[in-house]
């Protein structure tokens, strides 16, 4: 089974919490509901994008710094 | 009587028809950045024009009622809901007490408006209850809403009443390219008449730095005629010397990225003014978002003159028809 989070608001994506920090999750990494997964920043504030379900990271549908869209896929979980 | 924020969405804030009168020293009006929304929020409730009410962007606020109201959702396309329970949006709506008012995801525009029988109570200041969140003041707290928050209403209500509804042909349709439209000048004559045509032949993107101060969009580079730098003036070609902004005026400082003034923005500057947009289109404006794309169309005067009286007698139509 698989669970896709999306964004609720439009914005610029960030994976990371800063420009020279590590992701806030790796490829294949174990995620629990709510923890956070990225940023998305919108009218000059950073909101942490976190995951609505548990699982593991498989397929990134955006890059770091993508600008994205409301409803837009971010990433699939393995549920 | 009161409401309790148990999420407060996103720049959630108290806003009514603005702050007039104090622009020269240099206070905004702020005020509802779609005054149609607002407006009618007010009359399907059944209040008195310029009762405070709630805008929020992208994200609802949910609000949780302590007595039994009546409010309508008016603004972007998101789905509203009472204790889980779908309600309509654009119709006003019973609300029993301890009932919760939560939203899903917006499909359209970017701004839900919240109105609620008597208004949100706070106090006025310089005769607004509108929030101007950049020196925190008026509104609640001088801020936008935050968990755990309790609103006072106020009693503005003249004749709530639930089932007040919108007629299909004024809700508002959110199209992929919002058009607004533009009167040109006041300095228009700084560009060359190419980048002024790109400038509304280009379906320009909104940013990420869009909010109730300005809307910054992408889209194309401008080019300003070449002119020895005025006394008073910037060396930035856009520069001009200060001027005050008329709201929802444009500027491109350094010929990219095109901005437009909204209610909480600076009054004046030294920017050049291409253009502004006419009023009524603010509230177009008001319910695009980042990625979204916008179009300016160049209208005169006298057109941009008959679209505020249209909308003034839509206005006055819709009031009497929900009275």
């Amino acid at each position: 089974m698989g669970h896709t989070i999306t964004a609720k608001t439009p914005g610029v994506f960030y994976r990371k919490p800063s420009p020279d920090a590590e992701p806030y999750v790796a490829d294949g990494a174990t995620v629990a509901e709510g923890d956070v997964i990225g940023l998305i920043e919108v009218m000059k504030t950073y909101r942490e994008v976190k995951a609505d379900a548990a699982g593991t990271v498989s397929t990134w549908h955006v890059d770091d710094e993508d600008e994205v869209t409301i409803g837009q896929e971010l990433v699939e979980l393995d549920t | 009587m009161s409401i309790l924020v148990h999420d407060p969405g996103l720049e959630t804030t108290v806003q009514d028809t603005g702050r007039f009168g104090h622009y020269a020293i240099g206070f905004p009006p702020s005020g509802a950045l779609d005054s149609f929304a607002y407006h009618v929020g007010n009359a399907l409730v059944g209040n008195a024009p310029g009762a405070a009410a709630l805008e929020a962007v992208y994200l609802g606020p949910t609000l949780e009622f302590t007595a039994d109201t009546v409010i309508a959702v008016t603004g972007a396309d998101i789905p509203a809901t009472l204790d889980g329970e779908a309600v309509p949006t654009w119709e006003s709506v019973a609300v029993r007490a301890g009932q919760t008012l939560a939203f899903g995801q917006l499909t359209g525009g970017a701004r839900p408006y919240v109105a609620v029988a008597g208004g949100i109570d706070v106090p006025a200041v310089y005769g607004s209850r509108s929030t101007y969140t950049l020196v925190g003041m008026g509104g609640f707290g001088g801020r936008g809403l935050a968990e755990g928050d309790e609103l006072t209403l106020g009693d503005d209500a003249v004749s709530p009443r639930a089932g007040r509804r919108l007629s299909d042909d004024d809700v508002p349709t959110y199209p992929e390219i919002a058009e607004l439209r533009l009167l040109v000048g006041l300095h228009s004559y700084r560009l060359t008449p190419d980048s002024l045509e790109r400038f509304t032949d280009t379906a320009w993107k909104v940013t990420p730095d869009a909010n109730r101060v300005g809307y910054r969009y992408r889209g194309a580079e401008l080019e300003f005629v070449p002119r020895e730098q005025p006394f008073g003036a910037g060396s930035d070609p856009a520069n001009v010397t200060d001027c005050g902004y008329p709201v929802g005026s444009v500027q491109v400082p350094g010929g990219v990225e095109p901005i437009v003034l909204l209610q909480d923005a600076v009054t004046g500057g030294g920017y050049a003014t291409l253009g502004t947009v006419v009023s009524v289109d603010r509230d177009r404006l008001a319910q695009t978002k980042t990625g979204d794309r916008t179009r300016f169309v160049a209208v005169d005067l006298d057109e941009a003159l008959t679209i505020r009286r249209d909308r003034a007698a839509q206005l006055d139509r819709i009031r009497t028809a929900l009275a």
